[in-house]
């Protein structure tokens, strides 16, 4: 794993990458439910089907998010130092940048987490 | 100057109007600002000097109101199935807030208690736990309570299964009401008033001609939208016979919160009854009031089945008499009320689409009034 991940994150972009994810797996789990309730591909694939391919999707997405958590918790020094790293140094912005991305990715987890819930539920396409 | 507002409490020990306790800090809790009644007994004073009326003495005065939540328009006293889930629903969730809210203000008071502050450490766990994991549970809990309980607050049966359908459609500001028959046709029509047999699920068919409207029966099942265009289906299924009201939830004009309509939840022989009736019925036997009724025009817009009147744009009067009010929901059904309605509907109801008769006798608009009270 250390091959392809960088020992060192020093880029706002790892910052949203647990949004993104949490977007992404919004974005996918809605079309794909909407587009199969409203061409009607009920009678060629079950409703089951969706489910558990959405549920592979949503695991693929947690998995992810837990990656970037992993990440942000070393960039903070896997809470060597506390908040709030507001000192002018490069290292308490490199800290508070890891500490932020780690809250970002606990509440992208989460809302993931909430989003497949519905799935679980979700009896059948209604027209 | 903080003895004003609680003058039992910041007395001092030996009874002098002494300094109040300047560090009443509530949220460190290094004072002890909350006493019980005992401290205050040990404190000097006795107990029975303390006035005698309490807070909890006043929770009587309030149990009147619970009578509030039954009746004929209570989500919280459901007469059918897809009601009852959604009070259980509310019930689940009330007590759930309500634990959670014992619990934060449980908190509080261990906060402004509390001699000691936390160390760091476990403030931060204090919080992780009872911030961020705790409410993460609860709320994960409820949502799938609430998801869990959808399919049986909304249930869906497709398209054709033999329900029996009721198609209503909103207009501003009544209920059209059609039942409709095996084969699709209507058997006939009436309105501000449905009919369900009770025990059976029944499909209403629900679209509108004008605004947005939603149809709602609260002690029926949950509200649906009817919108132009298009066409909704709501099931519902009443239990408990009796005589409800239903209400348009979406505000569609001025005379919006005018718009009700009665609900009989009737046994299933009652209902066939009451069906077999309905499809032929006479017209009355007033032949005299029906000539009144047809000479000034009304037959332009209501319907009178087994009579010349037609018209469908405003509601069909068959069985007038048997109405659970007037103006849908807005008098109760009796000749005066009719009467005053014909006079002048927009005074009743305003933006009324039906014009006023202000400029036929008093013993026309009564004769009228009279016949159409007198419809079965």
């Amino acid at each position: 794993m250390k091959s392809f991940i960088p020992r060192e994150v020093e880029t706002l972009w790892t910052l949203f990458t647990a949004p993104t994810v949490w977007a992404l797996h919004f974005v996918v789990c809605y079309a794909t439910v909407a587009v199969f309730c409203a061409k009607g591909l009920s009678s060629e694939i079950s409703f089951d089907t969706v489910r558990i391919g959405l549920g592979v999707v949503t695991v693929l997405a947690l998995a992810m998010i837990v990656l970037s958590a992993w990440l942000a918790w070393r960039q903070w020094g896997f809470g060597s130092d506390d908040p709030p790293h507001d000192e002018a140094t490069r290292n308490a912005r490199t800290l508070f940048q890891g500490f932020a991305t780690l809250l970002l990715s606990g509440l992208s987890f989460v809302a993931v987490l909430y989003m497949a819930i519905p799935m679980i539920f979700i009896a059948e396409c209604q027209s | 100057m903080c003895r004003a507002f609680r003058p039992n409490v910041w007395l001092t020990a030996d009874g002098a109007m002494g300094a109040c306790r300047m560090d009443d800090d509530r949220l460190t809790g290094a004072g002890r600002p909350i006493r019980s009644g005992r401290d205050i007994g040990r404190d000097g004073i006795s107990s029975s000097d303390r006035p005698a009326i309490r807070a909890t003495s006043f929770i009587p005065l309030l149990l009147p109101l619970l009578a509030s939540c039954s009746g004929v328009q209570s989500a919280l006293d459901p007469a059918g199935r897809e009601a009852s889930d959604v009070a259980k629903l509310f019930f689940v969730m009330l007590i759930g807030g309500v634990v959670i809210w014992a619990g934060v203000v449980g908190l509080l008071f261990h906060a402004a208690r509390k001699r000691r502050p936390y160390s760091e450490r476990r403030a931060g766990q204090l919080i992780l736990w009872g911030g961020a994991v705790f409410p993460t549970v609860i709320l994960a809990a409820l949502l799938s309570y609430a998801v869990w309980l959808m399919p049986n607050i909304r249930p869906w049966f497709g398209e054709d299964v033999g329900l029996r359908r009721v198609e209503v459609t909103g207009e501003q500001f009544w209920w059209r009401v059609r039942y409709i028959e095996e084969g699709g046709a209507v058997a006939f029509e009436t309105a501000n008033e449905v009919r369900v047999p009770i025990g059976e699920r029944v499909v209403f068919l629900l679209n509108s001609p004008d605004v947005i409207h939603s149809f709602w029966i609260p002690v029926l099942g949950g509200k649906m939208d009817m919108i132009p265009g298009r066409e909704n289906r709501l099931t519902l299924e009443a239990e408990k016979p009796g005589t409800y009201r239903g209400v348009c939830a979406e505000f569609c004009g001025a005379s919006h919160a005018l718009m009700a309509f009665t609900v009989h939840a009737m046994e299933p022989e009652a209902y066939e009854a009451w069906v077999a009736a309905r499809r032929n019925a006479p017209g009355g036997q007033d032949q005299e009031g029906l000539a009144l009724f047809l000479r000034h025009g009304c037959g332009a817009c209501h319907a009178i089945s087994g009579t010349e009147a037609r018209g469908t744009i405003g509601p069909d009067l068959t069985a007038f008499g048997e109405r659970g009010s007037v103006g849908a929901g807005v008098l109760p059904n009796g000749k005066e009320h009719v009467a005053r309605f014909i006079r002048d509907p927009g005074q009743v109801k305003p933006e009324a689409r039906m014009p006023h008769f202000s400029m036929l006798e008093e013993a026309e608009i009564d004769r009228i009034a009279t016949y159409l009270k007198g419809l079965r």
